[in-house]
C-alpha cells in the first residue's frame, strides 16, 4: 500500500497552454478577448457590428468556435477581418489545443486585439483558461433576467458584460436593473454596457471602451 | 457537461503519477472539487469509471471531496458562504470581499500497490 501525495490542478495541461499563449500574446503586443454566451445571445452579431465600426482602426483577427459548421467565421471574414474557424465536432467549450492549432493558421505579426467567440454555452467555456486577457460575457433579454443569478460563474470571470437585444424589452417581461444588480454583487469592478445589435444603441460607448483598453 | 473530457485529464494525471511511483494497481483516487467548478460528482464519477478501463486504475474507486463555496472580507477578515449570492459581508457590510474557496479542481493523492 501507497499513498502518493499528488496536488495536482486536473486542468494543467490545459493551464499550461493558456499560460503559454498569454506570454506569446504579450510578448508580441496582442489583446486577446474571450467571447462567452448561451448559444444566439448575439456573439456573431456583436463581433460583426464591432468590427464594421472599428472600421480598420485596429488590427484585428477572430478565432470561432463553433459545434459544427463554418457560418459564424464567413459572417466574420465578410467584415473584412481574417477568421479561423475551430470546429469542435460535439465538444461544449474551446481548450488549449484548439486554440494552439487556430493560431498556426493566423498570422500574428502586426496584430492588436484578437477576439475568441467560444462555443455557445454559459457553462462549460468558464473552466478553460484560453489565455486570453478578459473574458466578455454576452447576455441576452431575451434569456431572462434571472441568468446572472444561476449561472454566476461566468458573470463572476468576465471583466465586461454586453447585455444585448435591449430592442426587445418592450415585448417582454425583463428587469434590466435585476441583471445591473445581480452582476454588481457579482464583480463590482465588472464593466457593464446595454445594447442592440439591431437598432445600434450602446455600440459607440463599447466600441469607444474597447478601443481605448486595446490602446491602453 | 464536460465531465468526459475533466476525467480524461484527471486519468492521465493518475496514470502519470503511477508510473512515476513503480506501483502497478491504483486503488483510490481522491480528487478535490469546489463547488463553483462546473462539475457534477455523478457525471464525473461515470466518465472515470468509463477511461479507467484497461488501465492500471482499472479498479480505483474515485472519491470526490466537494470544496463549498466560501469568501473573506478584506476589511474585517471575516469568512463567510458564497454559494448564494453575497452583496456584503454579513458582519461589517463591507463590499470588498473575495472568493477564498469553491473553484478547487485537483487530485490531492492516490492510493496504490
Ligand atoms: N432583435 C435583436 N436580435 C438580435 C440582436 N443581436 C443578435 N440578434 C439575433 O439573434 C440571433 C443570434 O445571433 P448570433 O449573433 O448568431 O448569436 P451567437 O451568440 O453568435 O450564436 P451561436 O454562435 O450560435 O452561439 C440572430 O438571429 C441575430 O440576428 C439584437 O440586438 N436584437
Ligand atoms: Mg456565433
Ligand atoms: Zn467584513
Amino acid at each position: 500500500m501507497a499513498d502518493i501525495e499528488v496536488g495536482r490542478n486536473i486542468l494543467e495541461a490545459n493551464q499550461s497552454m493558456a499560460d503559454q499563449f498569454r506570454q506569446r500574446f504579450a510578448a508580441q503586443g496582442i489583446k486577446v478577448l474571450n467571447l462567452i454566451s448561451s448559444p444566439g445571445a448575439g456573439k456573431t452579431s456583436v463581433l460583426e457590428k464591432t468590427l464594421t465600426r472599428l472600421g480598420g482602426r485596429l488590427n484585428c483577427a477572430v478565432i470561432e468556435g463553433d459545434i459544427q459548421t463554418d457560418e459564424d467565421a464567413q459572417r466574420v471574414a465578410a467584415c473584412g477581418v481574417p477568421a479561423v474557424q475551430i470546429q469542435t465536432q460535439g465538444a461544449c467549450h474551446l481548450d488549449g489545443p484548439m486554440i494552439g492549432e487556430a493560431l498556426e493558421a493566423l498570422d500574428l505579426e502586426g496584430l492588436e486585439l484578437l477576439i475568441i467567440e467560444n462555443v455557445g454555452n454559459l457553462v462549460c467555456p468558464v473552466d478553460f483558461d484560453l489565455g486570453e486577457d478578459m473574458k466578455v460575457a454576452v447576455l441576452s433579454v431575451t434569456e431572462g433576467d434571472d441568468k446572472p443569478a444561476k449561472y454566476p460563474a461566468l458573470f463572476r470571470a468576465a471583466g465586461v458584460l454586453l447585455v444585448n437585444k435591449i430592442d426587445l424589452l418592450p415585448y417582454i417581461d425583463c428587469d434590466l436593473e435585476r441583471i445591473h444588480d445581480t452582476c454588481r454583487t457579482l464583480n463590482p469592478q465588472q464593466k457593464v454596457f446595454d445594447i442592440s445589435c439591431r437598432t445600434g444603441e450602446g455600440l459607440k460607448e463599447w466600441v469607444a471602451w474597447l478601443e481605448s483598453w486595446v490602446k491602453g | 457537461m464536460h465531465e468526459l473530457s475533466i476525467a480524461q485529464s484527471l486519468l492521465g494525471i493518475v496514470l502519470q503519477e503511477a508510473s512515476r511511483h513503480g506501483v502497478s494497481r491504483v486503488t483510490k483516487v481522491a480528487v478535490k472539487i469546489g463547488a463553483l467548478a462546473s462539475v457534477v460528482p455523478s457525471s464525473l464519477t461515470f466518465s472515470f469509471d468509463l477511461v479507467k478501463e484497461g488501465t492500471v486504475a482499472a479498479e480505483a474507486v474515485l472519491e470526490i471531496e466537494q470544496v463549498p463555496a466560501m469568501g473573506v472580507c478584506h476589511a474585517c477578515a471575516a469568512e463567510m458562504d458564497m454559494s448564494g449570492l453575497v452583496a456584503a459581508c454579513p458582519a461589517c457590510g463591507s463590499k470588498d470581499i473575495e472568493l477564498s474557496s469553491g473553484q478547487e479542481l485537483y487530485v490531492d493523492h492516490i492510493e496504490a500497490e
